[in-house]
């Protein structure tokens, strides 16, 4: 069962909306599909990024996927930790792995992410 | 046969890792030195503002350091001389010493580009074969040597048929499809000539889709990128179909000669309707690996196409041979010279030796043998898209993966304990699990059948103590190494201190 | 047959196997519309003898630079190769394995390639090199692709006393994709003016290339040049002779964010331009640019030291039509060679290499310096190349002391504001005293006759 605290994207990332600010990461499924993390391209603090655009990439040894922003809005922090250590998406996706934080441009956006239920079939759960 | 796993680790490939070079030898020690100087003194004082802070930090040893270091080194590598090297797609052959004696020949290898036609005259003749027998090959009218690798061929291929569309004033051809099976330098070749690649899926035989093809073309069709045989070995059967498609929609057609080698006076590619071809000398023509190259990738064109070539052009008049410079014409240009010039009189040596009729056998025997190891193989590996493979076959390793939790990757590690470099492996992408198996024409028949009684122990080790596997290999200098890590926190570089102080 | 074991009886054995009757059966899915009607129309085989005389009889037919003293350049030069590089690169470890992609048993390769990211990026300054590029021209255009993806921008500024094989190049690759080239022109001492490139400069400007020394000989003022274009936003691609860093500042110290050049000096034959050795590097923010094979330094799961390929989410085989380059092989056995050669040359050697490329262009310019009618006409420092103004046409000069057993030089004419009498002359370790005397007694003999 996946964390119910969340909302999902059929691109395998959670959003956690706390007040204005969403924080955004990949899910424990994909950070388990993907394999072995070394790079991530997140975007820069200021940007500010529409809803399913391309905001970054998340590479393994082999593979490169492009990472999308699941609610649009105005880029307010990145994690420099996970770009320092990348293999902390492995370990710990759902908390210390978060990727970046938005300030929500319009909330209704969130209303058309996954729920934690719908999350849990698409994955097959 | 099998390498029981028991207790200590087997020995290790009777070699030992290298210290770096960096950490080696001692200030003071010396190689090379340079001829004395006989003349005048003069001053050679250049502005310190021109100057390097402090001299490249170079490691000091002797000569005979050097040697043992690189041939240390050299003890930790497979090759083709020491075993079977079944890459698919790379056709590891056997490379002919004699192409190496002639290619260090003073009167080829001292040669400066920028010589006169006068110096050149047997370098010339020579290459002028050597693009004669390619054109005889092809069946096309015109060759370029420029291209220094395959993928180099494909981008001035590109570019050839790119400057034929503007020469026609047609600019809207922007488009190049590609089979989804295609090699990577494929679409990558195509996007640097500011061109964009749409990729074609296969059919369910593995070869190209007569109505997915029809779909894609129209008038922004550039081209089709097509390796005939394809990757998965097959003939493209319907290829002439396919060139009448695309050339009814305006597009051109260029064919990547990867795979060259198992058609060799079989069937010629201007005669399937190719416009273009790229060949890999270093794969159809014999002309060693080095590791990682050089190879050299000339392509061959039509008559229609010889003059979006790039120059100079080698002529031939009552004997003597010059460069046209084709002065006034706006060419095209990949290489400061002519290209990998050594490699091209390898690949001549290869021909000449050969003949017409012995490049023909080099085809037959080398998807004769494939054939035989496909064939051999059935029941240990299943074969993916088996009907009509030639120099080359795809197996899958997913019922492995099913049965016995192995991957692909596992069962190519163990390979390297008995000996047997690996086959290319998930590639190409269409194919699950996929060990691509290129045997080529210079292996013996005994070498084929240890190939497949390794595949049956290894296949017993699978089902037996799958970890054996998954660990593997255990004989080699090094095991599996961390490339998460070395991805993460690249070192591309030696930083430790250097010796000579 | 050559190079095959295939008997008759294996052919049979295999056939039956397979239910076959013939070796053309395996052919049956090649249409009959695409099969050559009588076979290929090329000679039959002959045996390695044959071969052997027909080869070296057509090496014969050409004179090179082992009988004529050569003083040609431009980018290419005649480099004294120790017979110990000849002697690894022949080994088949080395000559006959492919691209290292099974680490495991490859670490043969992998380290050399190692070694040598390691020597060029001591000799440029810059922290990261890959395993080298086709030449120093296909190197340069990489480099500038790298500046450009970096600043987002669609515009380089070149020196007109670029490399001219180089810009042909860099014309066809960059023109193709839109990328707008400019030139600065020569200033009358031969470099570049850093204040003609400032007014070249624009936003769009996303790469300089500053060539040093230049096509002309000449050491460019790079500390002004790098500094216009830092000025403006642009990255530095430099692309150097690399024998010359010996001496010369680093691309590193005037700030250059990748370094390229033609590494062929370091123990390559000439071998009529090729297969040559081009390098490159970079600074540490660019890594993820970078085109071709990087190797790096990593353990193994016994926690040995160990070497693989890296950063291979960049190449084309796994990010296809959006990788930053297309290319696949490399130069790898002459890297082989440069970088064994520059294990032998050592810090000391390195410095001698310097001294008597320098010693023997100082020598010839002091004799031409004294021959009535010849002129030097750029003032500035050399490295080991330089022009030479001739009171009669140059190509002349270059027929006549070609009679006499000498290949004097490149003639400029056309070439950035030459003329008719300008001449590239390029002097290195190979020289002797007696062959630098020669030339000016045979320029003598020409300029009298």
């Amino acid at each position: 069962m996946v964390a119910s605290d969340r909302k999902y994207t059929k691109d395998h990332e959670w959003v956690l909306a706390e007040g204005e600010i969403a924080t955004v990461g990949v899910t424990e499924y994909a950070a388990h599909e993907l394999g072995d993390v070394v790079f991530l391209e997140l975007p820069e603090v200021g940007t500010v990024v529409g809803q399913g655009e391309t905001v970054g990439t998340i590479e393994t040894v082999k593979s490169v996927e492009d990472l999308f922003s699941p609610v649009g809005g105005e880029v307010v922090a990145v994690n420099e930790a996970v770009l320092d250590a990348p293999e902390t998406v492995n370990q710990d996706p759902l908390e210390a792995g978060w990727l970046y934080k938005v300030r929500i441009g319009d909330r209704s956006e969130l209303d058309e992410l996954l729920t934690a239920d719908d999350y849990d079939a698409l994955i097959g759960g | 046969m099998s390498h029981e796993r028991q207790g200590a680790t087997p020995a290790r490939w009777g070699a030992d890792l290298q210290t770096s070079l960096f950490a080696k030898g001692r200030a003071g020690r010396r190689a090379m030195t340079m001829p004395a100087w006989h003349g005048d003194a003069v001053d050679t004082a250049l502005p310190a503002g021109a100057l390097r802070a402090a001299p490249a930090d170079l490691p000091s040893l002797s000569e005979p350091e050097v040697l043992r270091h690189y041939t240390l080194l050299s003890n930790l590598n497979h090759h083709i001389e020491r075993g079977l090297y079944p890459l698919g797609s790379c056709t590891m052959k056997y490379n002919p010493r004699l192409n190496e004696k002639v290619a260090a020949l003073s009167g080829f290898a001292s040669l400066h580009p920028e010589q006169d036609e006068a110096d050149l005259q047997g370098l010339l003749c020579a290459l002028k074969l050597l693009q004669d027998a390619l054109c005889e090959i092809t069946g096309f009218a015109a060759c370029s040597l420029q291209p220094a690798a395959g993928a180099h061929g494909e981008y001035l291929g590109m570019q050839v048929i790119r400057a034929h569309h503007l020469d026609r004033g047609d600019t809207g051809r922007n488009e190049v499809l590609i089979p989804d099976s295609a090699h990577g330098t494929n679409p990558a070749s195509v996007v640097l000539t500011g061109m964009q690649p749409r990729t074609l899926k296969s059919g369910p035989d593995g070869r190209l889709d007569l109505d997915a093809l029809r779909a894609a073309v129209g008038p922004q069709t550039a081209g089709i990128m097509i390796t005939n045989p394809n990757t998965l070995g097959l003939f493209e059967s319907d290829i002439v179909e396919v060139a009448r498609i695309v050339h009814a929609a305006g597009g051109l057609l260029y064919m990547d000669g990867a795979n060259l080698n198992a058609i060799l006076g079989k069937a010629k590619p201007a005669l399937m309707g190719f416009d273009v071809v790229h060949m890999n000398l270093h794969k159809t023509f014999s002309t060693p690996h080095g590791g990682g190259g050089p190879g050299a990738g000339p392509i061959c064109v039509t008559d229609e196409l010889a003059r979006f070539l790039p120059a100079p052009i080698i002529r031939e008049r009552e004997g003597v041979y010059s460069l046209d410079a084709c002065a006034g014409e706006c060419r095209p240009s990949v290489h400061a010279y002519q290209g990998n010039t050594g490699v091209c009189l390898r690949a001549l040596t290869y021909i000449l030796r050969l003949g017409g009729d012995g490049l023909t056998r080099v085809s037959e025997r080398a998807v004769l043998n494939a054939n035989y190891l496909r064939k051999r193989l059935e029941g240990l590996l299943t074969v993916q898209h088996a009907d009509g493979t030639l120099h080359e076959f795809i197996a899958t390793g997913a019922d492995w993966k099913e049965k016995f939790g192995v991957r692909t990757l596992d069962i190519a590690k163990r390979m390297l304990d008995y000996g047997i470099h690996a086959p290319t492996i998930y590639f190409p992408l269409i194919v699950d699990e996929a060990i691509m198996v290129e045997p080529t024409e210079t292996e013996s028949k005994e070498t084929l059948d240890r190939f497949v009684e390794v595949v049956a122990a290894i296949r017993a080790e699978a089902e037996r103590d799958p970890d054996l596997l998954r660990t593997a290999p255990h004989t080699t200098p090094v095991s599996r190494l961390d490339e998460a890590a070395a991805a993460r926190r690249p070192d591309l570089g030696w930083l430790g201190p250097c010796n000579c102080g | 047959m050559p190079y095959t074991p295939h008997t008759a009886a294996d052919i049979r054995e295999m056939l039956d196997v397979l239910g076959l009757a013939s070796v053309d059966d395996l052919f049956r899915t090649l249409p009959a519309a695409v099969r050559p009607q009588a076979g290929l129309d090329l000679p039959s085989s002959l045996s390695e003898e044959e071969v052997w005389r027909v080869m070296s009889n057509l090496a014969a037919l050409n004179a090179g630079q082992d009988e004529l003293a050569s003083f040609l350049g431009g980018g290419v030069y005649d480099a004294a190769i120790p017979a110990a590089v000849d002697a690894v690169v022949s080994r088949s470890e080395f000559l006959t394995a492919y691209t290292p992609y099974q680490p495991e048993v490859s670490q043969g390769t992998l380290q050399v390639i190692y070694e040598w990211q390691t020597f060029v990026e001591r000799l440029t300054g810059l922290p990261v090199a890959n395993a080298s590029m086709y030449d120093g021209s296909t190197a340069l255009v990489e480099g500038i692709r790298m500046a450009l993806g970096r600043t987002g921008r669609g515009a380089v500024v070149v020196p007109a006393a670029l490399n001219p094989r180089h810009r042909r190049v860099l014309e066809t690759n960059l023109a193709s994709e839109g990328v707008k080239i400019s030139t600065v022109a020569v200033a009358p001492d031969g470099t570049t003016d850093p204040a003609a490139l400032r007014a070249a400069l624009d936003g769009e400007t996303g790469a300089v290339v500053i060539q040093n020394p230049n096509y002309l000989g000449l050491i460019e003022p790079v500390d002004a040049l790098a500094a216009a274009a830092r000025d403006a936003g642009a990255l530095v691609v430099a692309s150097v002779n690399p024998v010359s860093l010996s001496r010369l500042k680093t691309p590193a110290e005037y700030g250059a964010a990748v370094a390229t050049g033609e590494a062929q000096p370091f123990g390559v034959p000439c071998g009529w331009g090729g297969p040559l050795l081009g390098f490159l590097s970079c600074s540490d923010d660019l890594k993820r640019l970078i085109p071709g094979r990087v190797v790096g330094r990593t353990v193994d799961h016994d926690g040995r030291e160990g070497y693989v390929l890296t950063l291979q989410t960049r190449e084309q085989h796994i990010r296809r039509e959006k990788a930053t380059s297309n290319i696949c092989s490399n130069q790898g056995l002459n890297m082989t060679r440069g970088t064994v050669y520059l294990a032998l040359l050592g810090a000391e050697g390195l410095r001698e290499l310097g001294e008597a490329n320098r010693v023997r262009c100082e020598a010839l310019r002091a004799i031409l310096r004294g021959i009535d009618g010849v002129q030097l006409p750029f003032a500035g420092p050399v490295f080991n190349e330089f022009v030479v103004r001739l009171p009669r046409p140059a190509r002349e000069f270059r027929a006549f002391a070609r009679g006499q057993g000498i290949l004097a030089g490149i003639p400029l004419d056309g070439f950035a504001g030459c003329g008719a009498g300008d001449l590239l002359v390029a002097v290195t370790e190979r020289r002797t005293a007696d062959e630098i005397e020669r030339y000016g007694s045979v320029l003598r003999d020409f300029l009298e006759q």
